[in-house]
């Protein structure tokens, strides 16, 4: 064997996504619309949920539901060794130095409320400054403005250009002595624009800024290392990485969750209580009060895993190609504007039509199977910047094929028979 | 394509395209402004009343086709009327675009009865009911923003 076919063996090609069968562990991809098979391009809203999710929510229902942290009864103890199984398995997902420093929560919307009142309360005061970007979706713009009120403090928004990339110039000029947190997103959920993360928060570093990143978007779409990416809080979803809803993550560098007060008070979240005097509870569960959504935890773990067991090394370039194809084949389309066109990007094609409305695209393409997303998608200072009403928003995920964006081609092309130019 | 002609007949493109009574009404007795957050329609309706009758009414605003049509037949509709008819009117309208038993009187939805297909798209009734809403806020005199959601 030659020294090159050794090296060859030893560097495996990249793995291939094979979408068919993927697609089999998605139930709801065998469900037909309106007589035309589901095209579901509205991944950016939620995504659907592989067999292995839904069989380890079905599971836990029915063979291991009991309360944790609280017998000393076996179904107590298994259920409690799964929901502190699936801590460990996002931990690990997404780097992090400890499990400790996974919280869970509701959504991302309320990780990012829980750094706004904790943290806020604590270390933002008259006068100081949060500083975000222009392209925030609303869970990263009202919890500030609602601490702001609350302290006296400014809201501060670095701008994007035409393309929707932020002005990094114009971010690092707003980062002054007053900030006291940057927030900002890392994948922007109705652009598609991948921020340069790193770089910002080098930038905050160096001026002992702390850093949140809202990475609601992008935990299905890309690896993320917390520790390689040095940010202080990183605020994440289960519903958009094929977990269940209504459960969401914080992760907290260790040292500043240490620091902050509880966020909510109650059960589990103490370590003894009289009415006198409480004392907390250590990490995680200091932030973790009440009984928590037991199963929205294990499905999580089970996303996690399926995730993982496909990879990202394989997700990553097909995702990348249906981006590249459906931009190249939306181009084509007759009075089609792209609203978003960032040279990093990642899964959002959002676009408006000239003479049809978005929402009246959205209702000619569902005739048709075809799920896309319209509205100001929680955003409505990018859609006062781009000066539209809304747009219409296709979005891809890891199921999603090449001749889905042809259905969805097909279907604008109904949408122009109805508005024609 | 059969179901989507039920929604978007002919009469709704065309009032789409050329809308009647659009554009301000020069010192309207009242006005008041419309929106729907769920996909960003925003419309304005200005009355000018001789009594207890609608005489002159007209809206301005940007929507999608089922909005801008809806508020368009409505102008057509409702003018001349008197107030206790525009409200039996609009009664009307929404049990033809919400209620698939409801008995309309065809004689007097007349030309709206082309927003009966609204009915199976719920989430479009809104489209189709901001106009009325705003005209009700209007000639109630209020003024904050009428808002569907």
């Amino acid at each position: 064997m030659s020294a090159l076919r050794l090296a060859e063996a030893a560097v495996p090609a990249p793995p291939t996504l094979d979408v068919e069968r993927i697609r089999q562990d998605f139930p709801i991809l065998a469900r037909r619309i309106r007589e035309h098979p589901l095209v579901y391009l509205d991944n950016a809203a939620t995504t659907q949920k592989p067999r292995q999710v839904l069989d380890a929510l079905a599971r836990y229902y029915s063979d291991g539901n009991a309360n944790i942290h609280r017998g000393v009864y076996t179904l107590s103890e298994e259920a409690t060794a799964a929901y502190d199984a699936a801590r460990v398995k996002v931990q690990r997902f997404v780097n992090a130095r400890a499990s400790r420093e996974i919280v869970f929560t509701r959504s991302s919307t309320e990780s990012i409320n829980l750094v706004a009142h904790s943290f806020g309360r604590r270390h933002v005061g008259p006068g100081d400054e949060i500083l975000i970007t222009h392209m925030e979706h609303h869970s990263n713009i009202v919890p500030w403005q609602l601490l702001c009120e609350q302290v006296g403090a400014q809201l501060r928004v670095a701008p994007i250009d035409d393309s929707g990339t932020l002005q990094l110039d114009e971010f690092e000029r707003l980062l002054g002595p007053r900030t006291k947190l940057v927030s900002v997103v890392h994948l922007s959920n109705s652009l598609g624009t991948i921020n340069p993360v790193r770089e910002i928060i080098a930038m905050a570093k160096r001026r002992d800024v702390p850093v949140l990143i809202d990475g609601s978007q992008a935990v299905y779409h890309m690896p993320v290392d917390v520790q390689a990416l040095d940010c202080d809080f990183y605020a994440f979803t289960g519903h958009k990485l094929y977990g269940p809803t209504g459960i969401g993550v914080l992760w907290g560098r260790e040292e500043w969750l240490e620091r902050m007060p509880p966020y909510q008070g109650g059960g589990d979240m103490i370590r003894s209580v009289t009415f006198e005097k409480t004392t907390y509870a250590d990490l995680p569960h200091k932030f973790e009060a009440g009984t928590p959504h037991i199963a929205g935890v294990v499905g999580l773990g089970a996303a996690v895993d399926y995730l993982v067991g496909v990879g990202f090394e394989a997700i990553a370039p097909h995702e990348a190609d249906l981006l590249a194809y459906g931009t190249a084949a939306l181009s084509e389309v007759k009075g089609l504007r792209l609203i978003g066109t960032a040279k990093e990007k990642a899964s959002i094609l959002a676009f408006v039509m000239k003479k049809a409305h978005p929402h009246d695209v959205g209702t000619i393409v569902d005739t048709e199977g075809v799920a896309v997303r319209t509205g100001h998608h929680c955003t409505q200072p990018i859609m006062d910047r781009f000066g539209v009403p809304a747009t219409a928003r296709a979005s891809v995920a890891m199921y999603n094929t090449r001749e889905e964006i042809d259905a969805l081609v097909r279907a604008l092309e109904r949408v122009r028979e109805m508005f024609p130019l | 394509m059969s179901d989507l002609r039920e929604l978007y007949q002919e009469v709704i493109l065309d009032h789409n395209r050329r809308p009647h009574n659009f554009g301000e009404l020069d010192g309207a007795d009242r006005h008041a402004d419309g929106y729907n957050p769920l996909c960003g329609d925003k419309l304005a309706v200005y009355v000018n009343l001789d009594g207890d009758r609608i005489s002159e009414v007209s809206f301005l605003g940007s929507g999608c086709a089922i909005s801008k049509a809806s508020a368009s037949l409505m102008t057509d509709a409702v003018k001349g009327k008197t107030l206790g008819e525009a409200r039996v009117l609009f009664e009307q309208f929404l049990a033809l675009v919400t209620d698939d038993a409801a008995v309309v009187d065809e004689a007097l939805v007349g030309k709206l009865a082309v927003f009966g297909g609204v009915r199976d798209y719920p989430t479009r009734v809104k489209c189709a009911s901001l106009a009325w809403h705003t005209l009700r806020a209007a000639v109630e005199d209020r003024h904050e923003l009428v808002s569907t959601e």
